[in-house]
């Protein structure tokens, strides 16, 4: 199940060695390409034109159905993110508990919307469906950190202490 | 193995016994996030030689309240005394060990004898808040693994079906198949090569049920899917589990290498030829993965997207070999069952819906957070008893069961007791388990927008009524909430939900439009309303408060 040639990661990044350990634990068969993609995501961020390339080659999985899978699911990110993730719940509990009230306060506080990034790298915007603190609602994860019971004011203050941290 | 077994679950009494106290946190995603691993650290600092052990456990069920600390105080006459505390901080810490052999802290105490807690009835969620669920000792302390061994050295396959199939357990994912019908058509399917897969791709918006059990308990779901595996002749087994649930895939993780490490899992499980292995697939964040041929295509690597059924997964499955696909709280029936017997199952809930089941409470509720009740409890008594009403007197005005492939049930229909085939009368699902509960103030025009929405984005693209007909109807709610619907819009949102529902390929497409019917159905003078006030000139079509079914 070994791939006949040996394919060369796109850089000598160190980072990749993780990818390689990924693919060689499922003896580099087609369907552990999910697994890999999650080992590029969490090691790079996010998954660029070489990463996929490199992927598609080492598994023998056709590019097309490589860039197919990068795009349906919804956790790969074809794009750099920002310095700093927040990521809003959009699940029921938290739509009902007033989240649509703060992303626009996002929007007009730092004009992002869901899926992008503040002109200057800092801030990434994303919204989940739902990540199952459903008792805190409205619910945010703040580069990874859980926060429920969400206010307006604790949102900004959040926010712009990350904004701030820039010029500091 | 059970002598193993019994050692062990002595040592650990023993362990137990020997503290006075034992001080019990909350470390599940709802109280870690309210910060219940510093409060743990802090408890820790404060033993200082006290006869006390600081555990972390699962969820307590109560997380709105969270962090959640229960303190469990051995007396010497052998009983011991509960007591709970709620929000508590790291600050707290030092109060609460002062007062182990005092008086407790008054402020912090969490109230114990409300419904909330006594109404409650727990098989699925017996360990949650009791064990640590990174410790498969403790697990085995409470009769843990010992059904997998009575199974695979004293029962034959049929026998551990019979069982099942006499419990009346059916599908907890929301379909509600019986159980054992799907573990005899996996067994009967010829061919030595058969899957078990966990579905715990818990999607639902609203939904934490399977999250809670797998971080509060995730053993007991190892051996549900051990015993089936057993029962239908299966060797390999997958959990396919949300990337969203971090801690959950971390603590399924160190639960399957202890008990490979035990010989619970792994070649010859207790000295049988039984073998068994479980791996762990990581969902990416695509809500038709739930679907099981969408989440068979996943596993293979593939995207996400179901295919027609018949053959049905459990003649042609993953990678086309016969496939058992069963939802996490649905497995983790299963050791109960077989450890207290099919007939005890069956003697509790309803007559078509037997057992209990965990239902996520939230939105617009007092006590949120998990319970778990017989089938058969009416939603009165879950929202107004164990939830404890609404926030500041509140009025409700629906309960939203089963997600975006459910329904909203108004507080008219209060009294229905929740089974299967009650919800799905009243035009809801009892899907996971997922409840939201809302206030007046909602609109259920908007609520019917919401779930179209999400529909429209999670909708795979593969079938052409799910991926156009989502659209549409999202364009129309949209145009209605928004104030510029006619009711010719209404029309033809009634025909396209008909039209959606019967020509898609899955259950996302098929189950897309009923939000809308339900609100159509019990709230249609909600969307009559908008559209009056869009026509103002016109002659306002008269409200209709409850449409005869």
């Amino acid at each position: 199940m070994f791939p006949n040639e040996k394919i060369d990661p796109p850089s000598d990044d160190k980072r990749w060695r993780i990818v390689q350990a990924t693919m060689r634990r499922n003896g580099f068969a087609r369907h552990s390409l999910i697994e890999t993609l999650h080992t590029v995501q969490e090691s790079f961020g996010f998954l660029d034109e070489d990463s996929l390339r490199y992927v598609s080659r080492s598994l023998r999985v056709p590019l097309s159905a490589v860039y197919g899978v990068s795009t349906f699911y919804h956790l790969f990110s074809l794009k750099p993110a920002g310095k700093h993730t927040c990521v809003m719940c959009t699940g029921t509990a938290c739509y009902i508990k007033g989240i649509p009230k703060l992303l626009e306060q996002i929007k007009e506080e730092h004009d992002i919307s869901p899926g992008q990034t503040t002109a200057d790298g800092e801030l990434s915007l994303l919204t989940a469906r739902c990540v199952g603190s459903c008792g805190l609602a409205p619910v945010g994860v703040f580069d990874g950190e859980v926060v429920g019971k969400l206010t307006p004011e604790l949102l900004a203050a959040r926010l712009q202490l990350w904004r701030n941290g820039n010029h500091a | 193995m059970h002598e193993r077994f019994d050692e062990i679950t002595q040592k650990e009494l023993a362990d137990n016994r020997a503290a006075q106290h034992v001080v019990k946190v909350c470390v599940a995603a709802g109280c870690l996030s309210s910060q219940s691993a510093e409060v743990k650290t802090a408890l820790e600092q404060g033993v200082n030689g006290r006869s006390c052990k600081v555990k972390g456990v699962g969820c307590l069920g109560l997380c709105s309240e969270g962090p959640l600390v229960a303190i469990e105080k051995h007396l010497p006459d052998g009983s011991s005394q509960n007591i709970m505390y709620q929000n508590v901080t790291p600050e707290d810490a030092p109060a609460i060990m002062e007062s182990l052999d005092k008086e407790p802290v008054a402020r912090l105490l969490c109230p114990t004898d409300v419904p909330f807690f006594q109404r409650q009835q727990k098989i699925v969620l017996e360990n949650s808040g009791e064990i640590d669920p990174e410790r498969i000792e403790e697990y085995i302390a409470a009769d843990g693994y010992r059904a997998l061994i009575t199974a695979v050295t004293e029962m034959a396959p049929f026998e551990v079906i019979e069982q099942i199939t006499r419990s009346g357990l059916r599908g907890r994912g929301g379909g509600g198949y019986p159980t054992g019908l799907k573990w005899v058509t996996v067994a009967k399917a010829p061919g030595p090569d058969k899957f078990v897969i966990c579905n715990a791709d818990e999607g639902d918006p609203g939904a934490f049920m399977d999250r809670a059990v797998l971080e509060s308990d995730p053993h007991r779901v190892l051996e549900g899917m051990a015993i089936a595996a057993y029962a239908t002749g299966a060797n390999e087994g997958y959990i396919y589990v949300r990337g969203e649930y971090p801690l959950a895939i971390a603590r399924l993780k160190t639960a399957i290498r202890q008990a490979q490490r035990m010989g619970l899992l792994g070649s010859n499980i207790a000295g049988t030829t039984f073998s068994f292995n479980i791996n762990i697939r990581l969902g990416a964040g695509a809500f038709v993965c739930g679907e099981e041929t969408a989440l068979i295509a996943s596993i293979e690597g593939r995207r996400g997207q179901p295919r027609p059924r018949p053959p049905y997964p459990a003649e042609y499955g993953l990678w086309g070999k016969p496939t058992l696909i069963n939802n996490v709280e649905t497995f983790a029936n299963v050791p109960t069952i077989i450890r207290k017997g099919g007939d005890w199952y069956a003697s509790i809930g309803t007559a078509k819906s037997k057992g209990t089941k965990v239902f996520a409470l939230a939105g617009s509720i007092v006590n949120t957070g998990l319970i778990e009740v017989p089938m058969g409890t009416s939603l009165r008594d879950i929202v107004y008893e164990i939830g404890g009403g609404l926030p500041n007197g509140g009025v409700c005005k629906a309960v939203q069961t089963g997600g975006p492939s459910g329904g909203c049930i108004p507080a008219s229909y209060f009294d229905t007791p929740v089974d299967y085939e009650s919800l799905k009368e009243l035009g809801s699902i009892m899907g996971s388990g997922g409840m939201i509960v809302m206030d007046e103030s909602a609109s259920m025009v908007d609520v019917a927008r919401f779930f179209m929405e999400f529909c429209m984005t999670e909708s795979c693209g593969k079938c052409v009524p799910c991926r156009v007909g989502t659209v549409h109807m999202y364009n129309i709610l949209s145009k209605i909430y928004q104030g510029e619907g006619t009711p010719r819009d209404v029309e033809l949102l009634e025909k396209l939900c008909d039209m959606v529902s019967v020509t898609s390929l899955c259950g996302l497409g098929q189950s897309a439009p009923n939000p809308v019917v339900s609100t159509l159905r019990y709230f249609r003078h909600e969307y009559d309303e908008l559209i009056a006030g869009a026509n103002g000139s016109q002659t306002a079509v008269a409200p209709t408060t409850e449409v005869a079914s």
